[in-house]
C-alpha cells in the first residue's frame, strides 16, 4: 500500500511515526530542509543556538519532536525540500517539484499535514520593509538568529503575540511595545474556557507578566492606524489609539503583525475535500471528523491544516489520523492509543473555542480599514478599489462575492495567491455589501499551490 | 402556475455572446431577459486567454472576426470601458518550414478579406524580437490584433445592458423550455418567462438546447489550459501564437505571463473543469523553448473553464432550421472571445429584422443536418 504524508510539522511526524510502527514505509514530503515545521523549525546547519534559545518554554516539546523526525527519517521514503503543487484523487497522485524538477508520485491513502500561516489585517503602511508577520518574525528568530529590528513593535492578538513576545525578550531583542488588540474585557469574559487546559493558560499569564517585568509597554484593546516613515522604504514609528481613544505614536523600526492564524489548506481543496466556514475559528476549514478522515476516501488531515488547534493537538491529530488511515487499511490497530488520543482531542477542542473567543478575528479592523491601505500587496490593490468593485454602479456590476471581486480588481491575484490578504479582503467586502463573511465565499484553490519555476529549455534534438 | 413574464427576446448563456445580444437588444428598446445560470461570463467566456485576434482563422470566421474588430475598437464608447483590450498585433509563429510555408498560405485568406498581414523571415524576427529562441523559424504578424482581459468583458457587457433595460438574471438556470404557438416558455427558478424569440447562447450547453428543438449538433466539451506567470519586466509585446498550435502567450503591461495550450479536465454536467499539471508542464516547456527568457520565471495559478467545439472547429451562428424564433450562436470551438461583441451584434439584426448585413456562410446548424450525431 502507497501511503504518502505532506508536511513534516508535529502532526505529520507523529503520523508517520504510527505508519512506520505499523510497518509501513510512506513516501513523506516536507517543503523545509529538515522538517519540524513552522513552530519547531530548525536552525541551518552550523546554529549553535541552545533549544531552550530557540523554543522557549517549548524547547522541551521541539527537541522530543526533532528526534522522533530524525529517528523516521531513514524508515520512510523522505523527501525534504519538495514542494506538493498540485494532488488528484481516483487514483491518488501527487506532483512534486524539487530544485526545478518535476516529479509524478502515485499514492492509495495521504494524510495532509499543511499546517498554518499567518493571519493578517492590513494597516497603511504594511508593505514597507521592516514589517512582518507575528510567524515571520518568530521563524527570523527561530531560524536564523536574528530580530527584525532593533526597536520591535508587535501587535494583533492570540497566543502567538505573546508567545513571540517572550521569546525577542529572552534573546535580548529590542521591543518597543506589544499592542494587543484584543480588549481585556474580552478576553476575561473567555477565561471561564480556558482551564480545560490551565498548563496553557499558565503560560500565557507567564508570558504577559515577564514582559511587564522586564518594562516593555503592553497595551490590549489597541487599535492600529499606521506604520510611517520619512522614506517609503523606512518604518520609523506606528500610530495607534488606546483603549480609551488616545492617539500615540510609536518609535520603532520593526513591526510584526498577526492576528491568529488560518489553515493552509489548498491541497485539501485540490484534493476535493469539502471547504466550510467556521464562524468560531472565522476561518474556512476543510470537512473532517476528529479521526481526521474526510468525505473523500483516502484522503486524511491533522495539523493545523485541518482547522486550528496549535502543536499540541497536530501531534495528537497525527497520530490519530494515522490509525484511522490503518483502520481503513485493514490493517492493526491501536485501540488503547486511538482512545486515549480521542479524549485528549476532544478536550482540546473545548479549550480551543474558548481561546478562539477570548482572541476574535478582529473583523471590525479590516472594515474600518482606510481607502488607501494596500489590501493586496502582490497586485497592489487598495481597499477603496475593492470596495469600488464591488459596488452595484461599478463599470462591470457588482462583486457578490470574492471571486468576482478577484476578477475585477486583482486582489489576490498575484504571487500569494490570496494566502496573505484573502481573509482580509473577504472582511472588507463583506463589511461594504452588508452580509457575512461566509456569504463572500473563499478563493478557489488552483494549482500550483505554491510558484512553479518554468525550467530551463530543454536541448534542440 | 404562475403567470410567465413576457419580454421580446429571451437569450439563455451570459457569455460574451449572450450579454452583447442583451446589450444590442436593448438599445434597439427591446424587451430582453437574459438567464444565466452562474455568474455572466464564468465558463468560456471568462476563463480563456484573451486572445482578440483575426489571424489565422477560418474564412467563415473572418466577416464576423472583422465586424467584432469594429466593436472592440469602440468599447469605451459602447460600454464605458476598453476592457484592457490592447492592439500589440499578433505575433504567429513557425518552428519549421513546413509551418512557415502554412503561415505563407494564409496570406491568401487574408488578402482576399483585406487583413494586412507581414510575413516576416528569420533576420527580421531576430532584429524586431531578439528574445525569440532559435527554434523559431518564421513568423506572419497582425498589427491590428491583440488582446483584452476575459474576466471583464461579459460582465462589463452585462452592465451595461443592464443600464440600456435589459435584464440580467444570474443564478438562474432554465430548468425546462417549450415552444407552441409561436412562443417559448421558460421554466426557471424565479419563475416562467415568455417571448416570440429565443437566443441559444449557451455556450457548450448550447448543444443540448439545440438538440432539445431537433437539431443535434456533434459538440463535445472542451477545456483549455491556462496558466499565468508572476509579473516580470514587460518585454513580449505581441500576442504570440504557433502554427501548429500547442503553446500560445502573450504579456500584459504590468508585467504577467499568461501562457495556454492543450486542455485540461471538466464535467460539463457539474459543470467543473481544472487544469491538467501533466500539460501544464508540457506546455511551460513549449513556451520557453519559444522564448528561453522564461526559464526561471514562476507560474502562479492556472485554470480552465468549459467551451464547445464542434467537428470543424467553428462555431453554429444562425437562424434554427427548425424552430421560428430560434436563434443560435453557440460551439465556439476556443476560438469566441474575440467573436462575442459582434454575435450579439448580429443575432440582434437577426432577433429584430430577420436578417443581418454579416455573412454567415458556412456556419448554419444546417451543415450537421445530414449527419446528426449523438450529443456528446
Amino acid at each position: 500500500m502507497r501511503v504518502a504524508v505532506v508536511g513534516a510539522g508535529p502532526a505529520g511526524v507523529r503520523a508517520v511515526g504510527q505508519l512506520v510502527r505499523a510497518g509501513l514505509h510512506p513516501l513523506w514530503i516536507d517543503e523545509a530542509p529538515d522538517g519540524g515545521g513552522r513552530i519547531y523549525q530548525r536552525p541551518p546547519p552550523g546554529f549553535r543556538r541552545s533549544p531552550q534559545a530557540l523554543y522557549g518554554l517549548e524547547a522541551r516539546k521541539a527537541t522530543a519532536l526533532h528526534a522522533a523526525l530524525d529517528a523516521l527519517k531513514p524508515r520512510a521514503d523522505w523527501r525534504p525540500d519538495t514542494l506538493v503543487w498540485n494532488i488528484a484523487t481516483h487514483p491518488g497522485r501527487l506532483n512534486l517539484m524539487r530544485d526545478g524538477v518535476a516529479t509524478e508520485q502515485g499514492f492509495d491513502a495521504a494524510i495532509l499535514c499543511t499546517g498554518a500561516m499567518d493571519r493578517v489585517v492590513p494597516v497603511p503602511g504594511w508593505t514597507r520593509p521592516g514589517v512582518t508577520t507575528l510567524g515571520a518574525a518568530q521563524i527570523a528568530l527561530k531560524a536564523q538568529g536574528c530580530a527584525i529590528g532593533q526597536r520591535v513593535a508587535l501587535v494583533g492578538s492570540g497566543p502567538l503575540l505573546w508567545l513571540v513576545a517572550y521569546q525577542y525578550l529572552r534573546a535580548g531583542a529590542g521591543l518597543a511595545a506589544v499592542l494587543d488588540t484584543t480588549p481585556f474585557r474580552r478576553k476575561l469574559q473567555a477565561l471561564r474556557g480556558l482551564p480545560h487546559d490551565p498548563a496553557t493558560l499558565a503560560k500565557g499569564l507567564f508570558y504577559v507578566t515577564r514582559l511587564r517585568a522586564a518594562g516593555i509597554p503592553v497595551a490590549e484593546g489597541a487599535t492600529p492606524l499606521a506604520i510611517e516613515g520619512e522614506a517609503p522604504d523606512v518604518v520609523a514609528a506606528l500610530r495607534w489609539r488606546d483603549a480609551a481613544g488616545r492617539e500615540h505614536r510609536l518609535e520603532c523600526d520593526a513591526v510584526g503583525l498577526g492576528w491568529g492564524v488560518r489553515p493552509e489548506l489548498q491541497l485539501a481543496d485540490l484534493a476535493g475535500v469539502p471547504i466550510g466556514f467556521d464562524p468560531v475559528q472565522h476561518n474556512w476549514v476543510p470537512q473532517r471528523d476528529l479521526t481526521g478522515r474526510t468525505p473523500v476516501a483516502g484522503i486524511y488531515l491533522a495539523g493545523d491544516g485541518a482547522g486550528i488547534g496549535g502543536a499540541a493537538v497536530a501531534e495528537l491529530a497525527g497520530a490519530r489520523a494515522a490509525q484511522a488511515l490503518l483502520a481503513d487499511a485493514g490493517l492493526p490497530v491501536d485501540t488503547a492509543l486511538v482512545a486515549r488520543l480521542e479524549r485528549r482531542l476532544l478536550r482540546q477542542a473545548r479549550f480551543r473555542t474558548a481561546l478562539e473567543r477570548a482572541f476574535p478575528f478582529p473583523a471590525h479592523l479590516a472594515a474600518a480599514m482606510p481607502d488607501e491601505t494596500i489590501l493586496c500587496r502582490c497586485e497592489s490593490v487598495t481597499a477603496g478599489e475593492l470596495r469600488a468593485a464591488a459596488a452595484p454602479d461599478g463599470p462591470h456590476g457588482a462583486s457578490p462575492e470574492v471571486n468576482r471581486a478577484k476578477a475585477f480588481t486583482r486582489i489576490g491575484m498575484g504571487r500569494c495567491q490570496g494566502r496573505v490578504c484573502g481573509a482580509a479582503a473577504a472582511e472588507v467586502l463583506a463589511a461594504r455589501l452588508g452580509c457575512d463573511t461566509a456569504a463572500i465565499g473563499r478563493l478557489r484553490g488552483q494549482p500550483p499551490v505554491k510558484p512553479l519555476p518554468i525550467p530551463q529549455p530543454e536541448a534542440a534534438p | 402556475m404562475t403567470t410567465p413574464r413576457e419580454a421580446d427576446v429571451l437569450v439563455i448563456g451570459g457569455g460574451g455572446a449572450g450579454c452583447s445580444a442583451a446589450l444590442h437588444l436593448a438599445r434597439r428598446g427591446a424587451h430582453v431577459v437574459l438567464l444565466e445560470r452562474g455568474l455572466v461570463g464564468s465558463q468560456a467566456s471568462g476563463s480563456n486567454y484573451g486572445g482578440v485576434r483575426q489571424q489565422g482563422r477560418h474564412p467563415a470566421e473572418l466577416p464576423v472576426a472583422k465586424r467584432s474588430h469594429e466593436l472592440w475598437k469602440r468599447l469605451p464608447q459602447l460600454i464605458g470601458t476598453d476592457c484592457e483590450f490592447v492592439q500589440t498585433g499578433h505575433l504567429k509563429l513557425a518552428r519549421s518550414e513546413a509551418e512557415a510555408a502554412e503561415l505563407a498560405a494564409y496570406l491568401d485568406v487574408a488578402r482576399s478579406h483585406a487583413l494586412e498581414l507581414q510575413l516576416l523571415g528569420r533576420a527580421m524576427l531576430r532584429a524586431r524580437y531578439p528574445w525569440l529562441g532559435p527554434s523559431v523559424v518564421a513568423a506572419s504578424f497582425a498589427p491590428g490584433d491583440g488582446s483584452a482581459n476575459p474576466r471583464l468583458l461579459a460582465p462589463a457587457l452585462a452592465q451595461a445592458a443592464r443600464e440600456s433595460g435589459a435584464a440580467i438574471l444570474e443564478h438562474t438556470a432554465v430548468t425546462a423550455c417549450h415552444h407552441g404557438g409561436g412562443r417559448f416558455l421558460l421554466e426557471t427558478a424565479a419563475g416562467p418567462f415568455t417571448a416570440p424569440r429565443l437566443l441559444n447562447t449557451a455556450g457548450f450547453w448550447g448543444g443540448q438546447l439545440a438538440a432539445s428543438f431537433g437539431e443535434p449538433v456533434p459538440i463535445r466539451h472542451l477545456t483549455p489550459n491556462m496558466m499565468v506567470t508572476e509579473p516580470v519586466p514587460y518585454f513580449i509585446r505581441p500576442n504570440i501564437g504557433v502554427a501548429g498550435g500547442g503553446v500560445y502567450m502573450r504579456q500584459i503591461p504590468r508585467g504577467n505571463i499568461i501562457i495556454g495550450g492543450g486542455h485540461g479536465t471538466g464535467d460539463p454536467s457539474v459543470p467543473m473543469s481544472r487544469p491538467s499539471p501533466e500539460v501544464t508542464l508540457q506546455v511551460m516547456q513549449r513556451a520557453v523553448a519559444l522564448v528561453p527568457d522564461l526559464a526561471g520565471v514562476s507560474v502562479i495559478r492556472s485554470w480552465s473553464g468549459i467551451d464547445g467545439i464542434l467537428p470543424d472547429k467553428i462555431p453554429v451562428v444562425g437562424p434554427s432550421l427548425t424552430t421560428p424564433g430560434l436563434f443560435h450562436a453557440f460551439g465556439f470551438s476556443g476560438h469566441g472571445f474575440q467573436l462575442g461583441p459582434a454575435i450579439g451584434a448580429i443575432l440582434c439584426e437577426l432577433a429584430l429584422d430577420g436578417r443581418t448585413e454579416t455573412p454567415l456562410d458556412g456556419l448554419s446548424i444546417g451543415r450537421f443536418a445530414r449527419a446528426a450525431l449523438p450529443v456528446g
